[in-house]
């Protein structure tokens, strides 16, 4: 599939504001955290511009971005509108969730449930993200029960490394918050490795002689292209990296997203680094973003679609 | 709207021979001629003279190669929205700029609607969806859905392009929903069969297969007849204007 680079940024960067958005909400129900203007503003703000950005990002995706706001219509049926309305909807008990925090430093009583309700919808929303993908029968490597929990827990992941260095920031890190962070680190990259085992054992069930229904008569192969050169659905279906980038971009991925960020705050937690920890913890953010954006990148690259039985794929 | 609906009145659709489909390309020219002013118009194409030429079809006729050495042929197979009874790429849509008419069951994309997110052919593993980079929203066929009910056509014309179009007659359109049809007599007869019906999408568009191929043991009748009927010709070759046309064939052949 295509690696549209519109939408690479926007899952990222919504996973990653969403989860943010989710630490910050329990984080501040269950007061753990300083509630002060700042670290509110900085906090939410952060959050919000990641959300922000990839929502912005996503239209430019559309042919008609004009008309983006049809698509909160279909929710009845279809997860890309669903994950619309939600991405909307979160935006309201965030509004009262800064107002208390931000203005009446305050996240009890009702700031409690805005708060509860804002990582409740931002939870539903990076669920039906991963779901528009996991829904389509028509691409094997997205079509597997574990690729939104992966979107979830990578959301979760990116989210806390973002969560450690505003704490970091506001001299408010503790040593829970980075073991907590490590383990999600940990779980999310390890989820990813058992996805990319899944695809490469799984064999490839969908046979040009199905997609012809000609499989009857022998081996099909193609004779003559309807066109000489290549039409939207092979420009947008027929992307495929070479196997061995793919693993090297692969080993990138886990570098960037969990090794990196995680021998950081290792070296935070261990070393009792308090002056450095904002630094490191900053470079941890920025590189965990950067192992996503090459793991997003390859979630499209590697996912092959049946379409392209029809120009000679033998299997899909 | 993206729910589908429950029933469709009627199930039109097209029935493609494979047997006698020659690969000529006719129905997707003619469908583009159509179509590029029509209900979905237009059909834009990117660099047309260029070194990258393409633009939004509706209809792909491939050819592939099946079976081995003696065995094998050559099978020409168009390739089109198959107007599915539960289409994925419908409910998928965000916007119900696609949606599956309750009346005669066909698929179609709303133009004024669509915003272009391309779910719907991610969705479609028949590959029957085309962007249109200029016009910004999805493409695909639509039956004809602005001839088969046109009464400003003759009669003969109200089907769509492609079937209007081809020399062979591998095309055919009509009511699958109607087991008497004469679409559906031929599917029955012909032992018509689904494309990737595992999807359970439940295409309405049939495929024939081609017929058993012929060879020195089944194609010869029993006197060895040429398959070609011979000429008979009922000219007297002694006859003076017989002469007469010889002589100027010759002359005018020099």
């Amino acid at each position: 599939m295509h690696p549209a680079y519109s939408v690479i940024y926007f899952t990222c960067a919504t996973g990653a504001g969403y989860g943010l958005l989710i630490w910050l909400a329990v984080f501040a129900m269950m007061g753990a955290l300083p509630l002060t203007p700042a670290f509110g503003l900085a906090g939410l703000g952060v959050s919000m511009a990641l959300v922000v950005t990839g929502l912005l990002s996503s239209t430019s995706h559309l042919g008609r971005p004009e008309r983006a706001w049809r698509a909160f219509s279909q929710w009845r049926s279809s997860w890309l509108s669903r994950e619309g309305v939600f991405a909307i909807a979160t935006f309201v008990p965030v509004a009262v969730l800064a107002l208390g925090w931000i203005v009446e430093g305050r996240s009890d009583g009702v700031y409690a449930v805005a708060a509860a309700a804002a990582a409740v919808s931002a939870l539903v929303t990076v669920y039906c993200t991963g779901m528009i993908y996991q829904s389509l029968p028509t691409i094997r490597a997205w079509n597997l029960p574990m690729v939104t929990p992966i979107y979830l827990a990578l959301g979760l992941a990116t989210g806390a490394v973002l969560m450690v260095a505003l704490m970091a920031g506001f001299g408010a890190l503790a040593q829970a918050h980075l073991m907590l962070t490590l383990a999600v680190l940990g779980g999310a990259w390890l989820l990813k490795f058992a996805y990319w085992s899944t695809i490469d054992g799984a064999p490839r069930e969908w046979k040009i002689g199905a997609a012809t229904g000609l499989g009857r008569f022998g081996q099909v192969r193609p004779l003559d292209p309807p066109h000489s050169k290549p039409n939207f659905v092979m420009r947008e279906m027929g992307y495929q990296v070479a196997r061995k980038h793919a693993l090297k971009l692969r080993r990138m991925a886990i570098a960037l997203g969990f090794a990196v960020p995680a021998g950081l705050l290792i070296t935070v937690l261990l070393g009792g680094l308090q002056a450095a920890a904002f630094p490191l913890a900053v470079l941890a953010a920025m590189s965990a973003l950067a192992g996503v954006l090459v793991e997003r990148w390859l979630f499209f690259a590697e996912a092959e679609h049946v379409a392209m039985l029809y120009y000679g794929k033998q299997e899909a | 709207m993206t729910t589908l609906p429950m029933t469709t009145a009627k199930k039109l659709g097209l029935v493609i021979d494979l047997d006698t489909c020659v690969g000529c390309q006719a129905c997707a020219t003619s469908c583009k001629e159509w179509n590029t002013s029509g209900y979905s118009a237009p059909l834009s194409d990117q660099d047309p003279y260029g070194a990258d030429p393409h633009g939004a079809w509706l209809n792909r006729i491939h050819s592939y190669e099946v079976g081995e050495g003696d065995t094998g042929r050559t099978v020409h197979f168009p390739r089109s929205c198959l107007h599915c009874e539960t289409p994925a790429c419908v409910t998928v849509c965000p916007t119900g700029a696609s949606y599956k008419r309750a009346s005669d069951g066909i698929v179609l994309v709303n133009p004024e609607t669509c915003i272009g997110c391309k779910l719907c052919s991610w969705a479609c593993p028949y590959g029957a969806r085309e962007y249109d980079y200029a016009h910004g929203v999805m493409k695909k066929c639509t039956l004809c859905v602005d001839r088969i009910y046109n009464e400003t056509l003759e009669p003969e014309d109200r089907v769509p392009a492609c079937v209007r179009a081809c020399p062979t007659g591998a095309r055919h359109f009509g009511d699958l929903g109607d087991s008497d049809s004469q679409v559906s007599k031929l599917v029955a007869e012909r032992g018509g069969f689904d494309l990737m019906p595992e999807f359970g999408y439940k295409p309405v568009n049939k495929y024939l297969p081609p017929r058993p191929r012929r060879d020195a043991t089944t194609s010869a009748s029993g006197d060895k007849k040429p398959a070609v009927r011979e000429v008979e010709s009922d000219a007297d070759p002694s006859a003076l204007t017989t002469r007469f046309f010889t002589w100027a064939d010759k002359v005018l052949s020099r």
